[in-house]
């Protein structure tokens, strides 16, 4: 599997991609942080930091439908936060048939406000890694004081995230290609065909551990001492500051 | 396709940003730091420079294995997270930091989960699941002595309860943070995730039987530590479990969501005439008093949870030190 099929960076070279990921990190945890903050009904806020994220995507050039589709991931979970609607005293708008909920208006407020606070975030983040390369954004946090070894680690996920992925699809074509499953049903109850999934994760499992083990040697082979070098990155420039923001 | 395979994770369990109230996020940040924290400290000890590589790859593997998906009923299918069996195979420590890379990813390159309430999904599926899941894994080995049975029957209620407690841990944050009101957001996310879980087990047996039928060294190694650590393992397994029970009664002095619902009808019926007023746009399910109760239950538990990591710690550095 080619690295593209799964990395949300998409490539440019506008203000947005060049600013320098050690600042657009914090700026997009500050741009979080800051609607988290916001209390419920703050419709000119909420405005405003939309308005805000449109200039951003404007300006970077990716593109909002593709922002607007990448944020749509987190939708589904605001099923959590639906019996807000009904469980939040208030004035009743709206009783459903049976009478048993009543959707109040705090409740709808509060609803609204917990989904566009959540889907302003979203479209924060989507923005951070369709302009940031992963490499960069490990290099920030790597600024940001998170420990070297979580760095390190996720640095070596990314690696070999496309490669086990790589695997793991081969594995599933095997398995179709020994089951067929015209309906959906791979054969065997529900309990043979999970064993199945989980023997295919055993073999994944050793592949893997087999793999860390040659890395490992090559590593060792090549003076490896508990130490991941990088090539210096350059320290924080000017173009960093207020104008590239 | 392809795409679409890999990312859903299991989007039930990743919290986006703006469902944690703010310092339900902080506290969650502190629990995670903490976990972290000690898990860079003991996994350093224990693999040395192999820490990063073994580490790496396996995180890569849990997020690969994700995809692999099997059909359940009707169209729906399962699918696998791999926490638990991260923790029987490498340790409740290694996992932790496993884990919590494969969360930050998950925000960072896919959206899946939010980036400042990261702290509570490290928490949930980072510290709780790999920490219980190693120690029921590990009580149960202990019960069963030498016998075959213990590894995986370990394994299948290992994944189960961690599967189960991480969703758990979810909605008691979700409630906290008046996103939804605990009395229905843990039944069900317990409920949901106790089917998803059974599926998880399976799975975590299945890859159990295979790793020990071609590694058994890889799962030997781990059965010589059961045979010295097992004992303070199923002790925190034990303290995790209490945990638990300690936090369930936090959902009763919330009021349960159809009695909720009900107290609302009366709230409405009464307000046209009562004279009191209850705070009409008042947002945060509960009133204050309760509020305030649940708050301070909910600082203790987090309490207990750290107490019980620092523990383990102390227990497990004595041990070292005991051992020439």
């Amino acid at each position: 599997m080619h690295i593209n099929a799964l990395d949300s960076y998409r490539p440019g070279r506008s203000r947005v991609h060049r600013l320098d990921p050690r600042v657009k990190l914090p700026l997009t945890l500050l741009f979080i942080l800051s609607v988290a903050l916001m209390p419920d009904r703050s419709w000119v806020a909420f405005g405003l930091s939309q308005g805000l994220l449109l200039l951003v995507t404007f300006l970077s050039g990716v593109g909002a439908g593709l922002v607007q589709r990448r944020s749509a991931v987190a939708l589904p979970f605001t099923l959590a936060a639906l019996t807000v609607i009904f469980a939040t005293p208030g004035h009743p708008l709206w009783t459903l048939p049976g009478g048993l909920l009543t959707v109040t208006d705090a409740g709808l407020w509060r609803f609204l406000s917990i989904v566009i606070r959540s889907y302003l975030s979203v479209q924060a983040a989507v923005l951070l890694a369709a302009t940031t390369p992963f490499p960069d954004l490990l290099w920030a946090a790597r600024a940001l004081r998170v420990p070297r070894t979580l760095v390190a680690v996720s640095g070596f996920l990314y690696r070999y995230l496309f490669v086990l992925a790589d695997e793991a699809q081969r594995l599933l074509r095997a398995r179709e290609a020994r089951s067929a499953a015209p309906g959906g049903r791979g054969g065997g109850s529900v309990v043979w065909r999970a064993r199945v999934t989980g023997a295919m994760a055993g073999s994944l499992f050793i592949r893997s551990y087999e793999r860390s083990e040659r890395i490992y040697a090559a590593m060792l082979a090549r003076g490896y001492d508990g130490e991941v070098r990088l090539l210096k990155y350059q320290p924080l420039g000017e173009e960093a500051s207020l104008g590239e923001g | 396709m392809l795409k679409t395979e890999v990312l859903p994770a299991s989007p039930q369990m990743h919290i986006p940003d703006g469902f944690l109230s703010l310092s339900v996020a902080v506290v969650c940040w502190i629990v995670a730091i903490a976990g972290i924290g000690l898990a860079l400290w003991r996994s350093r000890k224990v693999l040395g420079e192999r820490q990063v590589p073994l580490m790496g790859v396996l995180a890569a593997f849990i997020f690969a294995a994700q995809m692999l998906n099997f059909t359940v009923a009707g169209g729906t299918s399962g699918h696998f997270l791999g926490g638990a069996l991260a923790a029987i195979l490498l340790g409740p420590w290694a996992a932790t930091l496993t884990l919590t890379t494969v969360v930050a990813i998950q925000a960072l390159l896919f959206q899946d989960g939010g980036l400042v309430v990261m702290g509570a999904n490290i928490t949930n599926m980072a510290v709780i699941a790999p920490l219980v899941a190693y120690g029921v894994y590990r009580g149960v080995r202990l019960l069963a002595g030498e016998r075959r049975w213990g590894s995986l029957v370990g394994g299948f209620l290992a994944a189960w309860i961690s599967v189960v407690l991480a969703s758990t841990a979810c909605a008691v944050e979700l409630g906290f943070s008046g996103t939804s009101p605990i009395g229905i957001a843990l039944p069900a996310m317990a409920g949901v995730h106790a089917l998803i879980g059974i599926g998880e087990g399976l799975i975590t047996l299945g890859a159990l039987a295979l790793v020990t039928a071609v590694r058994p060294d890889l799962v030997e190694a781990e059965q010589v530590k059961a045979r010295i650590g097992g004992l303070r393992w199923a002790w925190v397994g034990l303290g995790l479990a209490l945990v638990l029970t300690l936090l369930s009664p936090l959902a009763s002095p919330h009021p349960d969501g159809l009695e909720r619902v009900a107290e609302n009808l009366g709230f409405i019926e009464a307000a046209q005439s009562a004279p009191y007023e209850v705070i009409p746009d008042y947002v945060f399910p509960g009133i204050s008093n309760e509020a305030l109760a649940t708050i301070t239950a909910g600082v203790a538990g987090t309490l207990i949870v750290f107490a019980v990591a620092v523990g383990i710690a102390a227990l497990y550095r004595r041990r070292e030190t005991a051992r020439p």
